[in-house]
C-alpha cells in the first residue's frame, strides 16, 4: 500500500513574532522555513504505518521553486520519497486550488502505483485555514476524517481509526482509499536520524509543474488586506474577601455579570 | 529564503541544526530551569542524548559513532547551550575530553574497546587533568602513576572535574617520572569500580548547576598497562590536544548563549513598553541588542573557521583558542546586557538570562582562563609559539570512511 503524507513549509514557531506583515503579504520571508509542527503528526504516522504494515511512503509539499526544506526534514525523519509540487501551478490561486493540485499530484506520486491513504496535519500554523486536506478529499473523490487520533489497523481494504470529536471520541471504519487528518495526540514525532540527515541531504526531489499535472484553470480568491489586530485593553481586578469562598463568590458573580459563565 | 548562517553551512548541516535546535526546545528547555534550582543533573536527558547520536556525533561509524563531521559537533553544541550551558557540557567532557582522545590517541585495539561503549551511551566518561594545586599550570599536578610490572599503580586527587560523580570511565593524567616536568606526565583510563578509586560532587557553584562537577580520589587505583593511553610521558601533549576539542564545543556552545540572548532580549524589548513605547524604540536598548548582534556575527565565523580547520585535519590550537577566547567572552557580554534589557525581571530566575549570565562566568575560566588565551595569541603573533607536528594528529574528517 501506498501512503502519501501532505507537508507544508511555514516559519519556525519561534521566528514567528518577527514575521511583519509586509513580510506576510509578499511571502518573502525571512524567518527561517521548517515543516509545518502540525504535518509532523502526520509524518510521523506515514513512518509508523510503514513499520506496521509495510507502506510505502511518499511526501508531497506545494511550495516555491526549491523550497524543499520541508521534504528534506521528512526525509530525515524517515519517509521514503518526496515530491516537490511547483507553486507556479496553482498561479497564486487560493486554498481549492492548492487542494487541486495537491490531489492531482497525489495520482501521481507513488511512481504510477495508486496512493490508497494521505495523511495531512490539522493546520498549518501560517494560513491556519485547515481546509486543504478536505479539499484534496474532495477532489480525489475519497472519504475523509478527520481529527483522527489513533490508526487501530487496515485490514482488507478497511481502515479502522479513532478520531474525537467535541464531547467524544468515536471509532470508525472506512474503506480505502481515504484521506485523515491526524490530531496532536495521535503520536510522538521522532527527531530524524543522523542517518536519515545524510540520506535526505543527498536525495533529488523530483518537481512537479503545470505539465505534469491534471489542473484546470486556477481559482483566485485573494486576501484584499492583512492586518494584526490592536492589541486589546485588558483590565485586572482583584478581589478583596476575608475568606477563599468569599472571593470565590465574588470571582463567580463578576464572570456571570460578564456573561462568562 | 536561506539565512546567512544556513548559507555558510551544508544542507546536511542545516538538517542537523533543525534536529538539534528542536530536541533542546522540546527536551532540554522545558526542565532545565528546575533542574538548575535544585543544583540536580538531568539523568532524564542522557539516553535521548545518546539515542540520537549526540555522545558520539563525530566518531566514525565503525566504532559506533554517528560519523559526522566537526562542523556537525559545533551545531549540536551551539543549540544544546542555547538551552543551557550545563547540557552541552556533557557532550564537550564525555565525547570532546575523553572519546576523541582515544580516537586520536589511542592503539586500534583501545579504539575498539573504549569507544563503542562511549558513543552508544553506555558508559558516560569524564576528562580528570585539573587538582586542588595545579589548574593552568598543568605541568605542577602532583598525581603519581608508579609501574609495577603490566599495572600502574596511580595515587592522587582531581578537582573541578565536570561528570565526576556521574561518569563510569575516567580519563586521569598522573606522573610517571615527576623530574620531567610536562614530559613526565603520561594519561590513562579508569574505570569506576576499581579499588581506591573514589568520587563526590562539588556544592556551591555559582553557575552551571544541572551539571555534575565534583572531584576523583585515587588511593593506589591499579591500572592496567592496556588503559596508558599514548606513550609514557605523551600526557601533557595528550592533555593539550584534548583542549583544543573541547574548547571548540565551549566556543560553539557561547554561540549558542549569545543567540539565547538575542531571542530572548528582542522578544522582551518588543513587548516590554517604558514611557510610551516599546523598550525596542529606546536607543541605548538597541545598542545592547546591536552589540550582542555583532559579537553573534563574529563567533559564528570563528566557530566555523575552525570547524572547518579541524575537518581539513589541519591543526587548530590557534584559531580553537581564538575562538574560545572571544565566544566565552562575548557570550558573558550578551549575557549581561540581556540581563540589563530584561530590567529588574532579568535579575530573577523567571527569566533565562540570568541562568545563562551565572554559567557564562564558568566558560571564561575553563579550558584556559581567558588570560591563557590572551598569552597564547599574543605568542603566536609574536612568534614566540610554534606548534609542533603530532604523533598522532586528530584525522581530518573524510565522509567515506567515517560513515
Amino acid at each position: 500500500m501506498n501512503v502519501a503524507v501532505l507537508i507544508k513549509q511555514t516559519p519556525d514557531t519561534a521566528e514567528l513574532p518577527k514575521v511583519t506583515v509586509a513580510e506576510a503579504e509578499s511571502g518573502e520571508l525571512q524567518a527561517t522555513m521548517v515543516i509545518n509542527p502540525w504535518d509532523e503528526f502526520a509524518v510521523e504516522e506515514a513512518i509508523d504505518l510503514s513499520d506496521r504494515f509495510g507502506c510505502e511512503t511518499v511526501a508531497i509539499s506545494l511550495g516555491r521553486q526549491g523550497e524543499v526544506d520541508a521534504l528534506k526534514h521528512a526525509l530525515a525523519m524517515g519517509v521514503d520519497g518526496a515530491v516537490h509540487v511547483d507553486e507556479s501551478v496553482i498561479d497564486g490561486g487560493d486554498e481549492w486550488a492548492t487542494a487541486e493540485a495537491l490531489a492531482a499530484a497525489v495520482k501521481k506520486a507513488a511512481g504510477g502505483e495508486d496512493v490508497e491513504l494521505v495523511l495531512a496535519g490539522k493546520m498549518s500554523v501560517d494560513g491556519n485555514s485547515g481546509v486543504i486536506y478536505a479539499g484534496v478529499a474532495c477532489k480525489l473523490g475519497w472519504d475523509l476524517l478527520v481529527n483522527v487520533t489513533r490508526i487501530v489497523d487496515i485490514v482488507d481494504g478497511t481502515l479502522i481509526a479513532e478520531q474525537v470529536f467535541e464531547g467524544g471520541q468515536e471509532t470508525v471504519q472506512v474503506p480505502l482509499p481515504v484521506v485523515i487528518s491526524v490530531a496532536k495526540e495521535i503520536n510522538e514525532p521522532r527527531y530524524p536520524s543522523f542517518m536519515g540527515i545524510r540520506k535526505a541531504s543527498r536525495a533529488a526531489i523530483p518537481t512537479l509543474g503545470r505539465d505534469d499535472l491534471d489542473v484546470g484553470p486556477s481559482h483566485t480568491t485573494r486576501w484584499t488586506d492583512l492586518n494584526k489586530p490592536e492589541p486589546e485593553d485588558v483590565q485586572v481586578r482583584i478581589f478583596e474577601g476575608a475568606s477563599v469562598e468569599e472571593k470565590a463568590a465574588q470571582l463567580a458573580d463578576a464572570l456571570m455579570a460578564e456573561r462568562v459563565i | 529564503m536561506a539565512s546567512a548562517t544556513e548559507l555558510l553551512y551544508t544542507e546536511e548541516h542545516n538538517l542537523v541544526r533543525k534536529m538539534a535546535y528542536d530536541f533542546t526546545r522540546n527536551e532540554v528547555m522545558p526542565i532545565i530551569a528546575e533542574h538548575d534550582r535544585k543544583h540536580t543533573f538531568p539523568f532524564e536527558l542522557l539516553p535521548k542524548m545518546a539515542q540520537l547520536g549526540f555522545l558520539g556525533i563525530c566518531l566514525p561509524a565503525r566504532y559506533g559513532g554517528a560519523g559526522m563531521d566537526f562542523l556537525s559537533l559545533g551545531i549540536v553544541s551551539e543549540a544544546l547551550e542555547y538551552g543551557d550551558s550545563s547540557v552541552r557540557e556533557t557532550v564537550a567532557v564525555h565525547l570532546a575530553l575523553h572519546a576523541l582522545p582515544i580516537f586520536q590517541w589511542g592503539t586500534e585495539e583501545q579504539k575498539e574497546t573504549f569507544l563503542p561503549g562511549l558513543a552508544s551511551g553506555d558508559q558516560i566518561a569524564c576528562f580528570g587533568l585539573t587538582e586542588p594545586g595545579a589548574g593552568s599550570d598543568v605541568a605542577s599536578l602532583q598525581s603519581r602513576a608508579v609501574r609495577q610490572g603490566e599495572e600502574y599503580v596511580l595515587t592522587g586527587e582531581k578537582m573541578w572535574i565536570t561528570l565526576a560523580d556521574v561518569a563510569d570511565r575516567f580519563l586521569v593524567f598522573a606522573k610517571t617520572q615527576p623530574d620531567q616536568g610536562a614530559r613526565g606526565i603520561s594519561a590513562f583510563i579508569l574505570e569506576r569500580g576499581w579499588k581506591g578509586l573514589t568520587t563526590g560532587t562539588l556544592e556551591g557553584k555559582m553557575g552551571v548547576r544541572a551539571s555534575n562537577t565534583g572531584w576523583i580520589n585515587m588511593q593506589d587505583v591499579r591500572v592496567p598497562a592496556g588503559h596508558r593511553l599514548g606513550e609514557e610521558g605523551e600526557g601533557f601533549k595528550i592533555a593539550m590536544s584534548c583542549l583544543d576539542n573541547a574548547r571548540f564545543g565551549v566556543a560553539a556552545g557561547s554561540v549558542g548563549i549569545i543567540r539565547a540572548c538575542i531571542d530572548e532580549s528582542v522578544k522582551y524589548a518588543l513587548q516590554r513598553r517604558t514611557f510610551g513605547k516599546p523598550i525596542a524604540e529606546h536607543q541605548l536598548v538597541q545598542q545592547m541588542i546591536a552589540h550582542m548582534q555583532q559579537d553573534l556575527d563574529i563567533g559564528e565565523l570563528l566557530v566555523w573557521k575552525a570547524g572547518t580547520l579541524k575537518n581539513q585535519g589541519v591543526r587548530n590550537t590557534r584559531e580553537t583558542s581564538m575562538a574560545k577566547w572571544f565566544c566565552t567572552e562575548a557570550a558573558r557580554r550578551a549575557a549581561d546586557n540581556a540581563v540589563q534589557v530584561h530590567g529588574a525581571y532579568g535579575y530573577s530566575d523567571e527569566y533565562n538570562v540570568e541562568r545563562h549570565l551565572r554559567n557564562t562566568k564558568s566558560a571564561v575560566i575553563y579550558e584556559g582562563t581567558s588570560q591563557i588565551h590572551t598569552l597564547m595569541q599574543a605568542a603566536y603573533t609574536l612568534s614566540m609559539r610554534e606548534d609542533r607536528p603530532l604523533r598522532c594528529p586528530m584525522p581530518a574528517y573524510d565522509p567515506d570512511t567515517w560513515q
